[in-house]
């Protein structure tokens, strides 16, 4: 049977998405232009998410754990960068960031993750929580609480494209822009590290199997490490957009809870499934906020990508491209 | 020795499924009783009654109802805090609206009530599974907040948001007083932790232990997977609701949504992992333990004679809190319950070493 006759409840699913996403067009009072640029800024802003699922996604596919500290590391990240940019030139700052990032890798594999090697995933779901929770007072320990202003020069400007097409043109954030190439960048980059290179090879049987990959010789403990500190500098990188784009603040931490809906959305185990998933969630998210929103009294956006991904999930319960569980007696 | 169950014997089906089979158990739960009702009233002073005891109680309720679900059924649920939302907020609008209902009666409708949000989230659980469906409920939980904050007929168009609950009238008698309030709560909380109890030892509690240990298993041998999972989230969410509701009415008095956000969740969360999963006595050890934390970190630099400033405070009280967490979990990842256990089995030789 073929992918796309098993898979056809999804495709359905799609379709009814793509028609949610061009409804609002067949309302008198929408804009096309406007439209457009919402859709585009929908999908900007889902580059984003996905980059945070990214790190989560990681981790998850290496140790099985569901790292809940990934915002904490965000944070932490940024508030570090940020800091230190404050005291020696930003290439200097940034290489000290990523050293920090390491350490914080290490610590967490030597420290908690080692202990607790063969609990029950809840039990270390819970262990993550108490490294978000010691990752937040510690950032805010040692760099203060403030907001900071992240400037790595990204232009601020918005730019206006198809100024022929339309009258008036459509209005693009440059900044967004560059985040989404910085981020595709990224994820190609992380693809060809995992297809490519020995480490890769040795992360995704990690992934497979524990014991089968031990057996083979494959550290594990040193593979976590990689993983973690991997997914410590995917969370620099959105912590220095998100940052520039927002200001360094406690509240950037609560971009993880925006990554959620789109790791179960997209499969805990994919990476594609991140990033298709982190788009779905970004388009539904700004359209349902701009065309939706007005009906319901607005303040929408904090749970809507969630119940879209409770009813993707409805029909397929491993997320889009999870892997399918069978379930064995 | 001092937990010799020699010469206990038992000659009927009766005594052999007792609640509390050894002589020694009955003895101290009856003490703890007399002590918490009769002693603790006159002992304790105001603050420790409204800072700690009757916050403690009424989370150990909500913990009881989570560990249902989570410690007994195996379904993750990060909507609780929604849960007891749901349950405030039913409740408020009951004693509001229908002012001559008794508040006794309104407390257990609020628990129906949540029981009905409950099962309606829970539903998915038939087919999500794990995390996904930790994830999943989070949808309740962000969906209910933005429901309360938004939707003004539940918080009866009150213009900010928060509400005050009605004073605590039962009967003609008035619970005014914290000692009172502690009363009230630790009746309520002791007849249901009974009922958990009893609820998790006969048949229906094995029903979801068997779904948590294996879900495809237990249906094999016979369990509807269906009555089992909608059960757990049904009776789960009725004590959490409830427990919404004394939250609100008891403690707080007057609210508003932040109350119980998505960390209320999480703590809640906490106190059931810490406590012991699949335990009510690890649920009341749990919420012990994370009622009290936070007020003795609070304290400790003063303790310790040391100057520092209110944020530098709450953030070493972050990092310290997630220091322990992880500290717990490392040293015994099945909980205080397990260290009880433990404890007792040592007591039935010492001192003797056989």
């Amino acid at each position: 049977m073929n992918i796309f006759q098993k898979r056809w409840m999804t495709w359905v699913l799609f379709g009814l998405l793509a028609v949610g996403a061009f409804a609002p067009l067949f309302s008198a009072d929408t804009r096309l232009p406007q439209w457009l640029e919402v859709v585009l800024g929908g999908l900007m802003s889902g580059v984003l998410y996905s980059l945070v699922a990214l790190g989560l996604v990681l981790i998850f596919k290496a140790s099985g754990v569901f790292n809940f500290a990934q915002g904490a590391m965000v944070l932490f990240a940024a508030l570090s960068l940020v800091r230190l940019m404050e005291k020696m030139p930003f290439a200097v700052a940034l290489a000290v960031t990523v050293l920090i990032m390491i350490a914080v890798a290490w610590l967490i594999e030597r420290l908690v993750l080692r202990p607790l090697v063969n609990q029950e995933g809840i039990v270390l779901f819970m262990a993550t929580l108490g490294i978000a929770y010691f990752l937040d007072g510690l950032g805010q320990t040692i760099w203060g609480s403030d907001i900071y202003t992240l400037d790595v020069g990204m232009p601020k400007e918005p730019k206006i494209l198809l100024e022929s097409v339309f009258e008036g043109g459509i209005l693009v954030g440059m900044e967004d822009v560059i985040a989404a190439l910085i981020s595709a960048t990224l994820v190609a980059v992380l693809a060809l590290f995992f297809q490519k290179t020995g480490t890769g090879r040795a992360l995704r049987a990690v992934a497979d199997d524990h014991q089968a990959a031990q057996s083979i010789g494959i550290p594990l403990n040193r593979i976590w490490v990689i993983v973690w500190t991997v997914s410590g500098l995917v969370a620099l990188v959105a912590g220095i957009i998100w940052g520039s784009k927002l200001g360094v603040q406690f509240s950037l931490q609560l971009v993880a809870l925006k990554a959620l809906p789109v790791v179960i959305l997209g499969g805990f185990t994919s990476i594609p499934g991140a990033i298709i998933g982190g788009l779905i969630i970004g388009l539904g998210e700004k359209i349902s906020e701009v065309y939706l929103g007005p009906m319901l009294g607005g303040g929408i956006e904090n749970w809507f990508a969630y119940v879209l991904a409770l009813v993707f999930l409805l029909f397929r319960p491993e997320g889009l491209f999870g892997e399918r569980h069978i379930d064995r007696v | 020795m001092i937990y010799r169950e020699t010469g206990q014997y038992k000659t009927s089906y009766e005594s052999d499924q007792q609640l509390f089979p050894i002589l020694q158990d009955k003895a101290f739960i009856l003490i703890v009783l007399a002590f918490v009702f009769g002693a603790v009233p006159f002992l304790a002073s105001e603050y420790l009654f409204r800072a700690i005891l009757i916050p403690f109680l009424i989370l150990a309720l909500a913990a009881i109802g989570l560990n249902i679900l989570v410690g007994f059924c195996g379904q993750v649920s990060l909507g609780t805090g929604g849960f007891m939302a749901v349950g405030a907020y039913a409740a408020y609008n009951l004693a509001i609206r229908l002012p001559d209902l008794n508040l006794l009666v309104v407390f257990l409708l609020a628990g129906a009530a949540a029981t009905v949000v409950g099962v309606l989230f829970g539903l998915p659980s038939l087919r999500i599974k794990g995390f996904y469906l930790a994830v999943a409920t989070l949808a309740a939980q962000f969906f209910l907040d933005w429901a309360f904050a938004r939707i003004g007929w539940f918080t009866n168009y009150a213009p900010s948001g928060s509400v005050t609950a009605p004073a605590i009238r039962i009967f003609g008698y008035t619970f005014a007083s914290p000692v009172e309030k502690y009363l009230l709560v630790l009746a309520i909380v002791c007849i249901f932790a009974l009922v958990a109890r009893n609820l998790t030892r006969g048949a229906i509690g094995r029903s979801w232990m068997a779904m948590r240990d294996m879900d495809v298993a237990a249906e094999v041998i016979g369990i509807r997977p269906l009555y089992a999972k909608v059960t757990a989230f049904a009776v789960s969410s009725f004590f959490v609701g409830l427990a919404g509701a004394l939250w609100a009415f008891v403690y707080l008095g007057a609210w508003e949504p932040l109350a119980f956000d998505v960390n209320r969740s999480f703590q809640l969360l906490f106190m059931v992992i810490i406590g012991g999963l699949g335990s009510i006595l690890g649920s009341f050890l749990g919420a012990a333990f994370i009622v009290i934390l936070p007020l003795m970190l609070n304290q400790m630099p003063g303790w310790l004679g040391m100057e520092l400033s209110t944020a530098l405070i709450s953030h070493i009280e972050v990092m310290v809190f997630g220091t322990l967490i992880i500290f717990f979990l490392i040293v015994e990842p099945h909980g205080l319950a397990r260290l009880w256990a433990i404890g007792k089995e040592k007591l039935r030789l010492w001192p003797f070493p056989h």
